[in-house]
């Protein structure tokens, strides 16, 4: 796994600007949270780093090199927050990880070689081996977030980039998910950017948190830190505002 | 899919389409093999005849017989379609998937280029390009081929983009997947069907149109002949020997019927959603326990809402599906009351159902249903319907703030129409209601507010707008469904505060939906936890994280990571799956992912039970201590 830096990176669609010089670093072996409101630029930040928006300023480094967003190997994968739009309906799921799956220069993986690898992929995260034929309409919520999951490790990557990726499922299926992200962490020493809008959540997995707020990063540090002791004000804003707080009946009057 | 395809052979319209469909292309095979001679054959004693029983449909001007021609002719009509087809089909494609391919500003060109043709009317391009081709079969070929291509072409862009746009087609991107592959494996299989419908339509146009060519000699040229041609020909003597140019119209119109019966038949196939059912049904066996509410600590009159024995049934391919299952709870005035419970459980059907807005081909029924006093059950005395009650006295909030508005009428004509419609309201009263409303939400400057339209409103004040729809009559009820899922975390908890405002000021009562156990923890005073379709638990807020008994909502409870959640331990989890409305087994519907399930669980179904403090539980082992719950790795 590997370091991701994001060096002074802005991203502008037409005249707005969505992220505003953004720096952040993921740390080898350790995932960070990214939390921000819904147009903070949460996601750009993520579509940046995997080639799917424009990057007008800065650059995005892995381990000191500019990062690869062109050819067959890319070394940063995503997992995205809808499981029922992330797979393809058509495919089964053995086929959909077998597209991603790494190849190494000298040449392409046997069959068999290909089957091995789509079963110990889906051991890995929990499935079993024998879906592999299965097509993802007959796979619940979860399921699929685990295939999605799957699939991004299937190209080795050396950086996940997980996009809220708990939001589109059950609390019951939340849990398991979340999980095994921090499992995959321990056991493989997975770097991770993970995007979440629920502190609850990134402060369960992540070690480090960075707030976002209109395309710059305002806050960033220790978990602990950064949500026990929180140094800005919409930091203090988005803890206050969690359900189940105690500040949470103030009465504003701007949404 | 192949079982889709087979399913249109089932349908009349595909059997009708299908079989004429069949028959022309044997026509067009055999006719000219078995019958090429006798529709050449030279009769120059029977010029220009009528019927009779030697030429059925009469003969031309070389005595050729008409009805021979006809039925010759199906070979040249059905390859030059068929071809003109192809053609088009694939320029269209071409056109339609470049803009993906190439990106960018060459993207953008063709797109451009193919709207500008999409401008032009068919038969013009028809017409220009044939004169372009020159006359001919092949000219016509040319030109129909190339005119029906941009209408295709951008039928093909919009859906390439649709699908395009799709998150696994982001997801192949990133995983270095080269485009023209993503285009062959990820988007066209994706669109081709509602392409094939239209293909199939289009081929019948086509046939059309090359009738029309020939028939304005622009088509085909003698000695070869198509039906165009046929009508041409026969066109001249049409009030001496009718048939003649009539036989050939027949079968354009009878290839045109069985290309678009086809297309309609493929269309009505693919439109069938199949998310509904195809699962096998079990109606639970017996009828649901009959539970009974205590009432004692409040008389009837201080109840806003009393149902009791709720259910809606849909109709199933198996028979019946029940996804909501004799609820019982009542709603005192001014009490706030929660529903939780996973996507599946019923809730906010029950919510539905109550509102009446549940629509056909559902049905609700109860045991008894009262709102503010009224038998929602019984129609009105004077022949009204309760309408009014409920269009003055029941507010509805919904998830998606945005589908709940017309967009295309101003913010406050829409909540002044709903003070016309149930108080009786003039234009000018309402319009100052609504304002007032728009005020009485916390929405800023609500005289300019209410004159905007939904879309310069933020997700949060929608939501705000539609509390304050709720609020132009004087609700005694408000039904919130998931209403802040959709919101920002910050908005959420403003909105929260605004529903608990209006309660306090309005004394209204609150039945709130929710997935989220913290957000209905923090605004209500008791919770009702929904599992398939039956309220498993009800109980007081405070209790919740405490003193809940059943297993369920302890789960439920434990598997959310709140600020204070152990970073250490693993989060509990669910084990299995929720249970499908068709598919519920006997005994307790949570049975198979419970910890503490015996052989009882298995084999009978708990009723709600109410306990001590006015709670209720639906378990048989609600009075087992709680600690067998503990945070377990389980894969669901």
């Amino acid at each position: 796994m590997s370091t991701l830096e994001f060096d002074h990176v802005t991203v502008r669609y037409g005249a707005s600007t969505v992220l505003d010089e953004v720096s952040l670093i993921v740390p080898d072996g350790e995932i960070v949270g990214l939390v921000g409101e819904s147009g903070s630029g949460k996601s750009t930040l993520a579509k940046a780093a995997v080639g799917l928006a424009p990057v007008h300023g800065g650059q995005i480094l892995l381990d000191g090199e500019p990062i690869r967003l062109r050819g067959r190997h890319r070394p940063v994968q995503m997992v995205f927050q809808d499981p029922f739009s992330s797979l393809d309906p058509r495919m089964t799921i053995g086929e959909s990880i077998a597209e991603a799956l790494y190849r190494p220069e000298s040449g392409r993986l046997s069959r068999a070689g290909r089957r091995v690898e789509i079963a110990r992929l889906l051991e890995l995260v929990h499935l079993d081996a024998g879906r592999a034929g299965h097509r993802p309409g007959e796979l619940s919520g979860g399921q699929r977030q685990r295939v999605a999951l799957a699939r991004a490790l299937a190209g080795r990557p050396r950086l996940v980039i997980a996009d809220e990726i708990t939001s589109a499922l059950d609390v019951s299926v939340q849990g398991a998910v979340l999980n095994l992200v921090r499992e995959m962490q321990r056991e493989l020493g997975l770097s991770m950017l993970f995007i979440s809008h629920n502190l609850a959540v990134v402060r369960y997995v992540a070690s480090q948190v960075a707030v976002l707020e209109g395309g710059r990063i305002v806050e960033h540090g220790p978990t602990a830190e950064v949500l026990g002791r929180p140094q800005h004000d919409y930091t203090r804003q988005l803890l206050a505002a969690i359900p189940g707080g105690h500040d949470t009946l103030t009465k504003e009057t701007n949404a | 899919m192949s079982q889709r395809w087979f399913r249109i052979v089932k349908t009349p319209v595909g059997i009708v389409g299908l079989g004429l469909l069949a028959l022309i292309v044997l026509l067009a095979v055999f006719a000219p093999i078995l019958w090429g001679d006798k529709a050449s054959t030279v009769d120059t004693e029977n010029i220009l005849a009528g019927p009779s029983a030697q030429h059925w449909f009469g003969t031309d001007n070389l005595g050729r017989d008409l009805f021979f021609r006809v039925l010759v002719a199906t070979r040249l009509s059905l390859t030059l379609t068929l071809v003109a087809t192809a053609l088009g089909t694939v320029i269209g494609l071409v056109l339609g998937t470049a803009p993906q391919l190439l990106g960018g500003r060459l993207g953008r060109l063709v797109t451009a280029l193919v709207n500008v043709f999409v401008a032009f009317p068919g038969l013009l391009l028809v017409l220009v390009f044939a004169v372009i081709f020159g006359v001919g079969a092949r000219g016509a070929v040319l030109a129909i081929g190339l005119a029906v291509a941009p209408g295709l072409a951008r039928l093909c862009q919009t859906l390439v983009a649709g699908v395009a746009g799709l998150e696994y087609v982001a997801a192949a991107r990133i995983a270095g997947v080269n485009r023209f592959r993503i285009m062959a494996r990820h988007v066209l299989p994706n669109v081709a069907e509602p392409l094939i419908v239209n293909v199939t339509i289009t081929a019948g146009a086509i046939l059309l149109s090359f009738a029309g060519l020939s028939f304005l000699g622009l088509g085909v040229q003698a000695p070869e002949y198509d039906w165009g041609r046929l009508m041409q020909d026969g066109l001249s003597g049409i009030f001496v020997h009718p048939l003649a140019a009539l036989a050939p119209g027949i079968m354009v119109v009878l290839a045109g019927l069985a290309f678009n019966l086809t297309g309609e038949a493929i269309a009505g196939v693919f439109g069938i959603s199949t998310t509904t059912g195809t699962g096998t049904m079990q109606v639970p066996s017996g009828e649901t326990p009959v539970t009974e509410l205590r009432h004692d600590h409040e008389a009837d009159g201080d109840l806003v809402l009393d149902v009791r024995d709720l259910s809606v049934t849909f109709p199933g391919v198996n028979g019946p599906v029940r996804p909501v299952r004799g609820v019982s709870f009542a709603i005192a005035v001014g009490e706030a009351v929660g529903v939780v419970g996973e996507s599946g459980s019923g809730k906010s059907l029950t919510a539905l159902a109550i509102a009446g807005l549940v629509e056909e081909p559902a049905s609700v029924d109860a045991r008894h249903l009262t709102f503010c006093g009224t038998d929602l059950l019984e129609e009105p005395a004077n022949g009204q319907t309760h309408d009014k009650l409920l269009g003055t006295s029941l507010a509805v909030v919904f998830q998606d703030p945005m589908t709940s508005f017309n967009p295309t009428m101003r913010i406050g004509a829409q909540l002044a129409e709903v003070g016309r419609h149930h108080q009786g309201l003039d234009r000018k009263e309402a319009s100052e209601r609504a304002v007032d409303r728009l005020r009485a939400v916390r929405v800023r400057d609500p005289e300019r507010r209410a004159r905007q339209y939904p879309f310069e409103f933020s997700g949060g004040m929608r939501q705000r707008a539609m509390i304050g729809m709720g609020l132009m009559g004087s609700p005694r009820l408000i039904i919130a469904d998931e209403p802040t899922t959709a919101l920002d975390v910050t908005v959420q908890s403003q909105v929260l505060a605004l529903l608990q405002d209006v309660r306090r000021e309005e004394g209204a009562a609150l039945l709130l939906i929710s997935h989220d156990v913290s957000v209905v923890a923090d605004v209500c005073d008791r919770v009702l936890v929904m599992y398939a379709g039956r309220i498993v638990e009800d109980l007081p807020t405070a209790d919740l994280r405490t003193r809940a008994r059943h297993p369920y909502t302890r789960a439920l409870v434990a598997a959310v990571p709140a600020m204070t959640t152990d970073v250490d331990a693993p989060l509990a989890t669910i084990p299995g799956h929720p249970v499908e409305p068709a598919q519920v087994p006997v005994g307790c519907a949570y049975a198979a992912r419970c910890p503490l399930a015996t052989q009882r669980c298995l084999e009978q179904d708990p009723t709600l039970t109410a306990g001590p403090g006015g709670s209720r539980v639906a378990c048989w082992h609600a009075t087992e201590p709680a600690e067998v719950l503990t945070a377990q790795e389980a894969i669901a």
